[in-house]
């Protein structure tokens, strides 16, 4: 409504800013392109997401192990937050090619560091009663991984995963800014994003940028869903 | 024994707890009772000095039971679960079915509802909770169940219940107990003695000689009447001890 009136009121030029309406006429245009790039970048994201969890639940798990090897450790996890993955992109793109794999690296690199920080915690976070009942019956260190701390940190996980589910479309958007500029037959929504930008096309740009945050919010409602029903045991911590 | 470079928290503590009966450690907040628990059990190394426990018992495997004052369940496991994890960790031979069925047998003999044996934690009361956690506790059969004040936090009706099913369960299979209350009634109806522990060491134990069954003719005797003016006497003292 607020955008509307702008437009109206500002006489604004299409270029600069189109009409909600204009987008959703240009969205249904383009509506196969879209489709196809949600379906690419949902699929990046996806695949990158999954696989940020399960290297940063085995990362947090060795790391739970030992203050040594925290401290081993973290200073290399640190460094996945801290790398501006704008500009090492374009540096994963030459090493491994204008291809899926490279977007998927990308997301995982962007979304690890929640996962592996959380995931420790969370292993780390177990009460003294329990870690004493463990203790008491002689349990195994991967009896005591096994059965209580990964139980107990898949709360931890989940709130992790949901600040890594945005992220994790938020890299494969980002990597296909420069996958989708070799000329290879790519066409992520992040493809389509600067190939609309190129060429002075605002409404399809806005279209792509609404499915952009369609499969963010896909993404993150997927996640909650999950924790809600499948994990729904394991989120209740007394 | 000491934390750290810490005071001592227990002093030439030598004390006996007898095979196959009951004894109560009573004393004011910070004496040491948990502490000396936690000794007992394995979980606290001590600075000097021995615990010898005969017949042996490993509690590895079982033969050491320990009962924490919250219920300590794991609330991603159901009641029966939980049960079952002592079994899974202490006697690893025991097959999952083996282990359900006596946990469930357990669960019987703590009279929960069958219907609770699937529930979560969180679905149960705070005495089912204890209930699950006492049988925990004991469905490896342990020789030495220490308890550290496991119906502090209950009402006084499912403490009640509680105990009288803790003395129930003694009386069908005795195992030596070493129960840590705060509360005198309590140490006085669920012992065979009763400790006094002052500023980390330990009096002489009072005996607690009342006839068994432990039943409300027992509970309403002027025998009871006066144990527990005995142990109330040597807390009070201990107390106003330690203020001077």
């Amino acid at each position: 409504m607020v955008w509307q009136i702008v437009v109206w009121a500002g006489d604004l030029p299409p270029i600069l800013l189109p009409s909600p309406w204009a987008v959703a006429v240009s969205a249904w245009e383009t509506r196969i392109d879209l489709y196809h790039g949600f379906r690419v970048t949902g699929a990046a994201a996806l695949a990158g997401f999954l696989l940020s969890i399960l290297i940063g639940t085995a990362m947090a798990a060795v790391m739970s192990q030992s203050v040594v090897l925290r401290l081993a450790m973290y200073p290399y996890v640190i460094l996945l937050q801290t790398v501006p993955i704008v500009a090492i992109a374009p540096l994963l793109v030459i090493w491994s090619g204008y291809e899926f794999r490279t977007v998927v690296l990308v997301t995982v690199i962007i979304s690890l560091f929640p996962i592996v920080n959380g995931v420790t915690e969370g292993l780390l976070a177990i009460p003294q009663d329990r870690l004493d009942l463990f203790r008491l019956y002689g349990a195994s260190r991967w009896q005591t991984l096994w059965r209580l701390r990964i139980p107990a940190a898949v709360q931890y996980l989940m709130v992790a995963a949901k600040t890594s589910a945005g992220l994790a479309v938020i890299g494969a958007i980002v990597a296909e800014f420069f996958v989708g500029t070799g000329g290879a037959n790519y066409s992520g929504l992040g493809t389509l994003i600067t190939g609309w930008q190129k060429m002075g096309r605002t409404a399809p740009l806005m279209a792509a940028l609404c499915m952009s945050t369609l499969l963010g919010v896909t993404m993150f409602v997927s996640v909650q869903l999950v924790s809600r029903t499948v994990l729904k045991r394991w989120m209740t911590q007394e | 024994m000491r934390f750290g470079s810490g005071p001592d928290i227990l002093r030439r503590v030598a004390c006996e707890f007898r095979s196959g009966e009951i004894a109560s450690l009573v004393g004011p907040s910070g004496c040491g009772k948990t502490t000396l628990l936690r000794v007992l059990a394995g979980l606290q190394p001590v600075t000097s000095g021995t615990v010898d426990i005969q017949p042996p018992a490993n509690a590895t495997k079982g033969e050491i039971a320990f009962v924490f004052q919250q219920p300590n369940l794991l609330p991603w496991r159901s009641a029966i679960d939980n049960v079952m994890l002592s079994l899974q960790l202490s006697q690893k031979q025991t097959s999952r079915s083996e282990a359900r069925e006596l946990a469930a047998r357990e669960l019987e003999l703590m009279e929960l509802p069958e219907a609770a044996f699937d529930r979560y934690p969180r679905q149960l009361s705070g005495g089912m909770k204890m209930r699950v956690s006492l049988a925990r506790a004991l469905v490896t059969r342990p020789s030495v169940l220490l308890m550290d004040e496991p119906f502090a936090a209950l009402d006084d009706l499912s403490r009640t219940a509680l105990g009288d099913l803790l003395l129930r369960r003694w009386d069908e299979r005795p195992f030596t107990g070493v129960l840590v209350t705060h509360n005198i009634a309590e140490a006085a109806l669920l012992s065979h003695r009763v400790f006094v522990l002052r500023q980390g060491q330990i009096a002489e134990p009072i005996i607690d000689d009342l006839p068994r069954p432990r039943d409300e003719f027992v509970k309403t005797s002027a025998a009871f009447g006066q144990l527990y003016a005995k142990i109330s006497s040597a807390l009070r003292s201990d107390i106003l001890q330690s203020q001077r």
